[in-house]
C-alpha cells in the first residue's frame, strides 16, 4: 500500500495511505482521547462514527477542528494534537457529557472501568459546569435476565448499535428519536426483554460506559454460599481460566487454572467443579449425533449448539430452520442437569438442596439458565451464572487476590477434563473437539495427530474438508452472528454443502464473550486469550473427550451409551419459534 | 420464512386499510436479498400514514415485515422524522406556522390562543379526537404570516381575534355531520 | 399523446411551431395581440383562492364566448405574495394586487370588454404614492434581474409547451449534441456559478469531482428540501417553473455520467410536488428524460423522493441516508458525496436554484453570466424578504447588491414606520447584520466576514420592537429541536445554550453566563460534526458582538428594552386610571386591587405578566416596561 508521510506535534511519520490521523498519532505513541471510535482490525469491527468529538485535533488549513479518529491522512499533513484551542474544546465536549450524566460514579457498576470516567480523571473535571440544567430521565431496563440498559449513562458512542446491527445482525437496537432526546434503544423503546435480542452481549462488551451491563447476580451467589441449608458448588467455563488474571493485573493470555480454583474454593464453595467436564460430555453427544446424521445423510448440517446467544438468534431469526441444530444442551446446562441428578443422588441430597453456580464469559448464559424448559419441576439446573468480570469482584470483595493465591485442582468427579473441552472457549475448536472423537468412533482407529489446525483462528467464517476415514466431510466455523447469517442463508437456500458447522455467538468465540473483562479496544487481547486456550489443552495428558475418565464411568454408571434414553431425558433440548421486535 | 419480526399480536385495524397498504408495496416488488431495499421504506412509511392516519406499532411491524427489515429500523426512521407520528392525530389538524417570517409576526400568541381555545397543547390531541395542534416550520407561504393550517387549507394573515372564529367553523361542521 | 421529441432538430422545430404561445408575454409592443391573463398559483396566492380565480375567469371567458380574443391561465409566483394573489394581463402589462375570485367579473367585463384598467385592484407605489399599472414602474421590481426565476409569472408551469416556447430543453440539446462532457464543466466553471444551498461551492468544480470517478453508476440530486424558516424560493422556482431543474439535472447527469437522478423534496410542499410530478410525466412523454434522450443515446431519468419533516435532511449526506431508508444523520466528509455518496456511489447534490440556473448558462454562454454580480461571486441570488418590512416576497438581484438596496428600494423599508435594528441573513446558520453593514454589497465572502452568511437566502428584517437576546433563542429553539442528536458539541452543546438564553430571557441570567455563552459557542463552531451544529451558535455570536448592551441590559438591569421577554415586563398602572375594573376582573391571578372608580394598583409579587389587563384597558392606563 502507498505511504503518505505527515507531521504530527512537529514530529514526521509515515504511514499506509488508508491510515486516519489517529492511526498516525499512536504510531508516535501520541496519545489522543477517544470515546465513540472502536476499531477491532483482528475481528473486523470499525465503528467510525466520529460523533463524540473527543479526539480533536488541528490540522493546518483547516478552519474547524477535525476528529482524527476519522479523517483520514493526506501526505504534507500538518497536525497538532495538544494546542490551548484543542484541549479547551475537548475540555468542553467533555463537561458537555457530563452535564447530562448522573454524578453517580459511587455507586456505579462499571467504576475504575468505565472509559468515560478516566478520561474525567483525567482531565481533572470535579463539578458539573451546567449544574441545574436538563437532564435526561429514562427508566432502568431490568426486564431481562440478562442484560441491564440505564440510558442515562448513555454516551451516544452508538458502538452498541453497530455490534448490534452490523457485526451481529440481529437488529435490535437503533438510534430512537433526535436531538437532545435521542437514545439508542429498541424499537419504539421496549425493554430488551420483548425484543429478539440473543444476549450474546456484544453490546455491553463495547459499551465504554454503564449503559449497557449485564444483570449481576452477585448477591444471590453471596447468599447462597452463607445459607447453611444448602450445597453450593461452582462450574467454570474454560473460556474464564485465560481471562480472569487481567482483573488482577496479569498479562492478557496468563492461564490462572489453578489460582481460579483456589480462589472458588476459598470464596465458600462447597465443591468447585468445571465446566469443561459439561463440555466433554457435550462431545460425547454431540459427536454421536454427527455420526448417525451423517450415517443417515439426513437433517445435515448439523449444528453446534453449545453457545446460548446463538440459539437464541435462530429462534427468533431462522425458526425453519429450527431441525438442524444438535438437539445437546450446551455444557453449562448438561453440567447443571448432571449435577442436579447423577451427583445429587451421589451425595445424596434432593436437586432443590443444590445450588449450581456457573462462571461464564457469557451474559447469553444468564438468560440461558432461566429458560423454563432447563427447571424440571421449577427447580433450575443452573441456580445462577455470573461473568468473569462478577467473578472477580467478589474475588476482590472476599479479599482474594489472584496473584497470591496457590493452584490447586478441581474436585472429582465433575472437575474432570480433558483438552478437547479447553478448546470450547475458542472458534473452532467445539468442532475440532467433536472431531476428535468422531473420527475415532467413525474409523474404530486412533487418532494420532488431535490437532484440526486449520480450524483454528479469528477468522469471521472458516470452510475446511477433513477426510475421516476416506470420507471427505465439509465443514463451516462461523464466529459472529453476522457470519452466522452468511451460512445460515445459504443452508435456507439449498446451497449449503456442508456436513457440519460450528456457530458462535462472539467473534472469536467465547474468549471473547460479553461477560469477559473489558478489552477497551485492544483486540490483541482475543488473540493472546485464543494462544493461551491452545497452549492449554497441549499441555494436557487427555486430549479426547471420550477418554475422560470420569465421563467413561458416567456413562457406565448412570447414562448408558451417547444418545440413550437417558441422555435424551437429561442432555437433549428441542428450539422453539419466537418472536420479538 | 423471512419474516423475522413478531407477528402483530392483533391487528385492530382494519383490513382493508391494510390491503390498500399492500397493494401499494406490492407494486413495488421489493427483494428480500437487495441491499438497496430499504430506500423505499420512507415512501411506504408516507404512504401508511396517508391510510391509517398514523403509525402505530402494529402498523410498523406490519411494514417491517413487507420490507424484510427490523422493527427496530422501522421506529428509529419514524422517531427520527417529525412528519411521522404514531399517535392519531384529530379530524381537524391544526397547525400553526412558528418559522422565523410566522414568528416575528406574533406566531406565537396564535399558537397559544389555539392552545386555551381547545385545552390542549401544541402535539395533543382532544379527548373526542376532533382537533389536534401542531407548531410547523415554514410552510413557505411566508408573505402571508403568520399562517395557520387546518388540515390543508392555509390561513393566513391571522389575527388573535380570527382564532375563535376559525375553530367555531370547524365546530359547527362537526356539529352539522353528527345530525346527518 | 404528446409528441415525441426525437432530436435537436424536432426540438427546434417544435420550438418554433410553440414559441407563439408566449409570444405577447415576452414581446410586449404588439398590442393587438390576443390577450392573455396570468394568475399567480404559486403557494401564497393559492392559499388565497387564486385557483378558484383561475376557474372563474376560464368560465366567463367561455360564458361569454371571448375564447378567440383572450385566454386565462396560471403561472408561478410573482415574489409578491404579500400583495397577492397577483393578475397581470398581456400584452397590457398591467399588473392587479389582492385578487379575489370575485373580482373575475369585472376584469373580464372591464378591463377585457371595455378595455379599462381596474383602478382598484392596482398596485399604489409607495414612493411615488400613485397607483401604478406596470411592474416596471414599481421600486419591488426595479433592481431586480430575474435568471433563476425567469419563467414565474410568464409560463404556465403546468404546461410543458410553455417552457418550450421560451426556449426550454434547449440547453439539454445543445449540451447533447454540440458539447462533450468537459465541455459542459468548463462552461460552468467559467461561467463562476456557485452553489445556492448555503456553501456557495463552484458548482463546474464539483461536478469535475464526480465526472473523475471511473465508475458505472452516479447520482444527481436536487436538494429541494428548503428548510430554512422563512426561506422559499426554491419552493417557487419548483412551482413556477418545474422543467428548469429537471433539465438542468439532466444535463448534469450527462455532464458526469449518471443516468439517475432524484429530487429531495420536503413532503410540506404538496403543490411544488404535483408540479414536478406534472413535468416528469410530460418530459418523460416527450423523451426528454428516459432512454436515448434527443436520439443522442444518453440515458437519464428522475425520480421523486419526500424528506418528511427534518431539517437536518437539508445537509447533503444527511439527505443522502434519507434516500437510503435510513435516519437523516449526517456523516464525516470526506468522503465527499462527489466520491462516495447515494449507496456508496459518485452522487452530486446541488441546489435547486443552482440548478434553474444552468440552462440559461449554457445557452448564452459563460462570459454572460460571469460578467453579472461581484468578484467572486457571479450572477444572481433570490432572496426571500420577510419580518418587519413593507414589501414582503421574493426578489432576485445581482451579486453584490447592497442590503441597503434590498431592504429600502425592494423591501419599501420597515413597516409602521418603525427604526431598523438589524436584519438576520442565512436563516438558523446566520447571523444578525447592523445597520453600520447595510452597505455591504452581497456576497458569500462578505456576509461571513460580517459574522453572518448567504445560506439559502433568507432574509429577515428586524426592527425596533425586536428583542435580539429572544430572536437568538429563536434561533437556538430551531436549531435544537432539528439537531439530529449525533454529536456532543450540538445535542449537548445547543440545548446548553438554548438554556442559558432562557435563563436570561427569565432575567435570571449572570455576567458569567454571558462569557460562557461566547466560550460554548465557539467550541460547538469548531467541533461539531456538521454545517447545523457548526453555524447554530452564529445567531448568538452575531447578536452578542452587535447587541451587547442588549445582553446586558437583560442580565444586570433585568429589563428587556423591546419589551418582548415576558418574564422581564413589568405592568403598572399609570395616572390615566379611571377605576373602570376591567383589567381587575381579567386578571387570571386576581392581582389587581381597587374600589370602584379608584385607581388600580398592580401587586407585582403576584403578577404573572400574561398582559390581559395590558389588552384590556382602554384608557391606555397600564404601562409595559
Ligand atoms: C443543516 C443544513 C441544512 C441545509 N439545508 C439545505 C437546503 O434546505 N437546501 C439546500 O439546497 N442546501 C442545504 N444545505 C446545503 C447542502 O448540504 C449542500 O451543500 C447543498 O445542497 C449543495 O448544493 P449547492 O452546491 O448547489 O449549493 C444545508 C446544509 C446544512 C448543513
Ligand atoms: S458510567 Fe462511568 S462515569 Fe458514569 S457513573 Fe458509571 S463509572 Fe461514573
Ligand atoms: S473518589 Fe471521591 S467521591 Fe469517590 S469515594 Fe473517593 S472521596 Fe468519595
Ligand atoms: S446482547 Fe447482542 S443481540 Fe442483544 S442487543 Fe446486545 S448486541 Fe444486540
Ligand atoms: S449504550 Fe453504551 S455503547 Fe451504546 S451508545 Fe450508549 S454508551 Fe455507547
Ligand atoms: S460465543 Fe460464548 S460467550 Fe458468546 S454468547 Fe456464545 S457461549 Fe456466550
Ligand atoms: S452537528 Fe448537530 S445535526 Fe450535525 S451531526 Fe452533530 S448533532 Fe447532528
Ligand atoms: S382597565 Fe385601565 S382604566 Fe380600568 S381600572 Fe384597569 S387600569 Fe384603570
Ligand atoms: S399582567 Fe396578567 S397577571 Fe399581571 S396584573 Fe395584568 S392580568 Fe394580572
Ligand atoms: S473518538 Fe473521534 S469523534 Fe469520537
Ligand atoms: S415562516 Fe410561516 S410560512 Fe414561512
Ligand atoms: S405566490 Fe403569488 S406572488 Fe408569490
Amino acid at each position: 500500500m502507498a505511504q503518505v508521510t505527515l507531521t504530527i506535534n512537529d514530529r514526521k511519520v509515515t504511514v499506509d495511505e488508508k491510515s486516519t490521523v489517529l492511526d498516525a498519532a499512536r504510531q508516535l505513541n501520541v496519545k489522543i482521547p477517544t470515546l465513540c471510535h472502536l476499531n477491532l482490525h483482528d475481528l473486523k469491527i470499525n465503528h467510525t462514527n466520529a460523533s463524540c468529538r473527543i479526539c480533536m485535533v488541528e490540522i493546518d488549513g483547516r478552519r474547524n477542528l477535525a476528529p482524527s479518529c476519522a479523517t483520514p491522512v493526506v501526505e504534507g499533513m500538518v497536525i497538532r494534537t495538544h494546542t490551548k484551542r484543542v484541549l479547551k474544546s475537548r475540555r468542553k465536549v467533555l463537561e458537555l457529557l457530563v452535564s447530562d450524566h448522573p454524578f453517580d460514579c459511587l455507586n456505579c457498576y462499571k467504576s475504575t472501568d468505565c472509559e468515560l470516567q478516566t478520561l474525567v480523571n483525567e482531565f481533572g473535571i470535579n463539578k458539573n459546569t451546567y449544574e441545574g440544567f436538563a437532564m435526561s430521565q429514562y427508566p432502568v431496563d431490568e426486564s431481562s435476565k440478562a442484560i441491564r440498559r440505564d440510558l442515562t449513562k448513555c454516551i451516544m458512542c452508538r458502538r452498541c448499535e453497530t455490534v448490534c446491527n452490523n457485526v451481529q445482525t440481529v437488529g435490535v437496537l437503533t438510534g430512537y428519536k433526535r436531538g437532545f432526546e435521542a437514545v439508542v434503544a429498541p424499537a419504539e423503546m421496549k425493554g430488551i426483554v420483548d425484543t429478539k435480542c440473543t444476549y450474546c452481549g456484544q453490546c455491553v462488551a463495547v459499551c465504554p460506559t454503564a449503559a449497557l451491563t449485564g444483570i449481576s447476580y452477585i448477591q444471590d451467589v453471596w447468599n447462597a454460599i452463607f445459607d447453611d441449608k444448602k450445597t453450593v458448588i461452582v462450574q467454570t467455563a474454560p473460556a474464564i481460566r485465560v481471562a480472569i488474571g487481567e482483573e488482577f493485573g496479569m498479562q492478557p493470555g496468563e492461564i490462572v487454572t489453578g489460582k481460579l480454583v483456589a480462589g472458588l474454593r476459598r470464596m465458600g464453595f462447597d465443591s468447585v467443579f468445571d465446566t469443561n467436564f459439561g463440555a466433554d460430555l457435550t462431545i460425547m453427544e454431540e459427536s454421536a449425533e454427527l455420526i448417525e446424521r451423517v450415517v443417515k445423510n439426513k437433517d445435515l448440517p448439523i449444528l453446534t449448539s453449545c453457545c446460548p446467544g446463538w440459539i437464541n438468534f435462530l429462534e427468533y431469526q431462522f425458526p425453519d430452520l429450527l431441525n438442524i441444530p444438535s438437539t445437546c444442551k450446551s455444557p453449562q446446562q448438561m453440567f447443571g442437569a448432571i449435577a442436579k441428578s447423577y451427583y445429587a443422588e451421589k451425595i445424596g441430597k434432593k436437586p432443590e438442596e443444590i445450588v449450581v453456580v456457573s462462571i461464564m464469559p457469557c451474559i447469553a448464559k444468564k438468560y440461558e439458565a432461566s429458560r423454563p424448559e432447563f427447571a424440571p419441576n421449577n427447580v433450575p439446573d443452573v441456580d445462577f451464572a455470573l461473568t468473569t468480570r462478577e467473578l472477580a469482584k467478589m474475588f476482590k470483595e472476599a479479599g482474594l487476590d489472584l496473584n497470591d493465591l496457590p493452584e490447586e485442582q478441581f474436585d472429582s468427579p465433575l472437575g474432570e477434563s480433558t483438552g478437547a473441552a479447553d478448546i470450547f472457549a475458542s472458534s473452532g475448536g467445539v468442532l475440532e473437539a467433536a472431531l476428535r472423537t468422531a473420527y475415532e468412533k467413525m474409523t474404530g482407529k486412533k487418532l494420532d495427530k488431535v490437532d484440526f489446525v486449520s480450524v483454528r483462528g479469528m477468522e469471521g467464517v472458516k470452510e475446511v474438508t477433513i477426510d475421516i476415514g476416506g470420507t471427505p466431510l465439509n465443514f463451516a466455523i462461523t464466529s459472529g452472528l453476522g457470519n452466522a447469517r452468511i451460512v445460515l442463508e445459504k443452508i435456507r437456500s439449498g446451497e449449503s454443502k456442508y456436513h457440519g458447522i460450528e456457530i458462535m455467538a462472539c467473534p472469536g468465540g467465547c474468549i471473547n464473550g460479553g461477560g469477559q473483562p473489558f478489552i477497551h479496544g485492544d483486540s490483541s487481547i482475543i488473540e493472546k486469550r485464543m494462544n493461551a486456550i491452545y497452549k492449554e489443552d497441549s499441555g494436557k495428558k487427555l486430549r479426547k473427550s471420550h477418554d475422560n475418565p470420569s465421563i467413561q464411568k458416567l456413562y457406565k454408571e448412570y447414562l448408558g451409551e451417547p444418545l440413550g434414553h437417558k441422555s435424551h431425558e437429561l442432555l437433549h433440548t428441542e428450539y422453539y419459534k419466537k418472536h420479538g421486535s | 420464512m423471512e419474516k423475522f419480526n413478531p407477528e402483530p399480536k392483533i391487528k385492530t385495524l382494519p383490513d382493508e386499510l391494510y390491503k390498500k397498504l399492500d397493494s401499494y408495496i406490492d407494486d413495488l416488488s421489493v427483494d428480500r436479498k437487495d441491499p438497496r431495499k430499504k430506500g423505499n421504506l420512507i415512501q411506504v412509511l408516507h404512504k401508511a400514514q396517508g391510510i391509517f392516519g398514523y403509525l402505530p406499532e402494529e402498523v410498523q411491524v406490519h411494514i417491517a415485515n413487507r420490507l424484510f427489515l427490523h422493527h427496530s429500523e422501522v421506529s428509529g426512521v419514524i422517531s427520527f422524522y417529525n412528519y411521522f407520528t404514531t399517535t392519531p392525530k384529530g379530524k381537524y389538524c391544526v397547525s400553526v406556522c412558528m418559522g422565523t417570517a410566522c414568528y416575528v409576526k406574533g406566531a406565537e400568541k396564535i399558537l397559544n390562543e389555539f392552545e386555551k381555545m381547545l385545552n390542549i397543547k401544541a402535539g395533543e390531541v382532544t379527548e373526542d379526537l376532533k382537533f389536534s395542534i401542531d407548531a410547523l416550520r415554514c410552510v413557505g407561504a411566508c408573505g402571508l404570516a403568520p399562517v395557520v393550517l387546518i388540515n390543508d387549507k392555509v390561513y393566513g394573515r391571522v389575527k388573535l381575534q380570527d382564532v375563535k372564529k376559525i375553530v367555531e367553523e370547524y365546530l359547527v361542521a362537526t356539529e352539522s355531520e353528527k345530525k346527518e | 399523446m404528446a409528441k415525441k421529441i426525437n432530436s435537436y432538430d424536432d426540438l427546434m422545430n417544435y420550438f418554433k411551431e410553440k414559441e407563439p404561445l408566449i409570444r405577447n408575454r415576452i414581446d410586449l409592443t404588439d398590442k393587438n395581440q390576443k390577450r392573455q391573463i396570468l394568475v399567480c398559483g404559486g403557494t401564497g396566492c393559492h392559499a388565497s383562492e387564486s385557483k378558484l380565480l383561475v376557474e372563474n375567469l376560464i368560465k366567463l371567458i367561455k360564458d361569454k364566448g371571448l375564447s378567440d380574443k383572450v385566454s386565462a391561465s396560471q403561472t408561478g409566483c410573482f415574489g409578491f405574495c404579500e400583495k397577492g394573489p397577483i393578475v397581470k394581463v398581456f400584452p397590457d402589462d398591467v399588473f392587479y394586487i389582492e385578487v379575489k375570485p370575485t373580482d373575475a367579473d369585472e376584469i373580464i367585463n372591464r378591463h377585457i370588454i371595455e378595455n379599462k384598467v381596474i383602478e382598484r385592484l392596482l398596485y399604489e407605489e409607495p414612493s411615488i404614492k400613485k397607483k401604478v399599472e406596470t411592474q416596471q414602474e414599481m421600486s419591488f421590481y426595479k433592481k431586480q434581474e430575474r435568471i433563476a426565476l425567469r419563467n414565474c409569472g410568464i409560463i404556465d408551469p403546468e404546461t410543458i409547451d410553455e417552457y418550450i416556447a421560451n426556449k426550454g430543453y434547449q440547453a439539454l440539446g445543445k449540451a447533447l449534441t454540440a458539447m462533450d462532457q468537459d465541455g459542459v464543466i468548463t462552461l460552468l466553471i467559467e461561467s463562476g456559478l456557485r452553489g445556492r444551498g448555503g456553501g456557495g461551492f463552484p458548482t463546474g468544480v464539483k461536478w469535475s469531482l464526480a465526472k473523475k470517478n471511473n465508475v458505472p453508476e452516479k447520482f444527481i440530486i436536487c436538494n429541494a428540501d428548503e428548510g430554512d424558516p422563512g426561506a422559499f424560493m426554491d419552493r417557487s422556482i419548483m412551482e413556477g417553473d418545474p422543467n428548469a431543474v429537471l433539465e438542468a439535472m439532466a444535463i448534469g447527469g450527462y455532464a458526469i455520467g449518471a443516468s439517475k437522478g432524484y429530487i429531495y423534496i420536503r413532503a410540506e410542499y404538496p403543490l411544488a410536488i404535483e408540479r414536478l410530478q406534472i413535468a416528469i410525466n410530460q418530459s418523460r412523454e416527450m423523451g426528454f428524460l428516459g432512454k436515448n434522450i434527443l436520439g443522442t443515446g444518453f440515458d437519464f431519468d428522475v425520480e421523486l423522493k419526500y424528506g418528511a419533516g427534518a431539517f437536518v435532511c437539508g445537509e447533503e449526506t444527511a439527505l443522502i441516508h434519507s434516500i437510503e431508508g435510513m435516519r437523516g444523520e449526517p456523516t464525516t466528509k470526506p468522503p465527499f458525496p462527489a466520491n462516495s455518496g447515494l449507496w456508496e456511489k459518485p452522487t452530486i447534490v446541488n441546489n435547486v436554484e443552482t440548478y434553474a440556473n444552468i440552462p440559461p448558462i449554457i445557452l448564452n454562454g459563460a462570459q454572460w453570466y460571469n460578467s453579472k454580480g461581484d468578484v467572486k461571486s457571479k450572477g444572481t441570488k433570490v432572496f426571500a424578504l420577510a419580518g418587519q418590512i413593507n414589501n414582503v416576497g421574493l426578489v432576485e438581484v445581482p451579486m453584490g447588491t447592497t442590503l441597503r438596496e434590498i431592504i429600502y428600494e425592494i423591501g419599501g423599508g420597515i413597516r409602521d414606520g418603525l427604526e431598523f435594528k438589524s436584519v438576520q441573513t442565512g436563516g438558523p446558520s446566520g447571523g444578525c447584520i447592523t445597520k453600520e453593514h447595510l452597505d455591504t454589497p452581497i456576497t458569500y465572502e462578505n456576509l461571513i466576514s460580517i459574522g453572518s452568511m448567504m445560506g439559502s437566502g433568507g432574509m429577515i428584517v428586524m426592527s425596533e420592537k425586536d428583542c435580539m437576546v429572544n430572536i437568538a433563542k429563536f434561533y437556538l429553539e430551531f436549531t435544537v429541536d432539528e439537531s439530529c442528536g449525533k454529536c456532543t458539541p450540538c445535542r449537548v452543546g445547543n440545548k446548553r445554550l438554548l438554556e442559558i438564553l432562557t435563563k436570561i430571557t427569565n432575567g435570571n441570567g449572570t455576567m458569567e453566563d454571558l462569557a460562557e455563552l461566547k466560550e460554548l459557542s465557539e467550541v460547538i463552531k469548531d467541533t461539531s460534526l456538521c454545517g447545523l451544529g457548526q453555524t447554530a451558535p452564529n445567531p448568538v455570536l452575531s447578536t452578542l458582538q452587535y447587541f451587547w448592551d442588549e445582553y446586558v441590559a437583560h442580565v444586570v438591569d433585568k429589563k428587556c428594552p423591546a419589551g418582548v421577554c415576558q418574564k422581564l415586563v413589568k405592568y403598572e398602572i399609570n395616572a390615566k386610571c379611571i377605576g373602570c375594573t376591567a383589567c381587575a376582573r381579567v386578571c387570571p391571578v386576581e392581582c389587581i386591587t381597587g374600589s370602584v372608580k379608584q385607581p388600580h394598583v398592580i401587586q407585582q409579587d403576584k403578577c404573572i405578566k400574561c398582559g390581559a389587563c395590558y389588552t384590556k384597558c382602554k384608557f391606555n392606563a397600564i404601562d409595559k416596561n
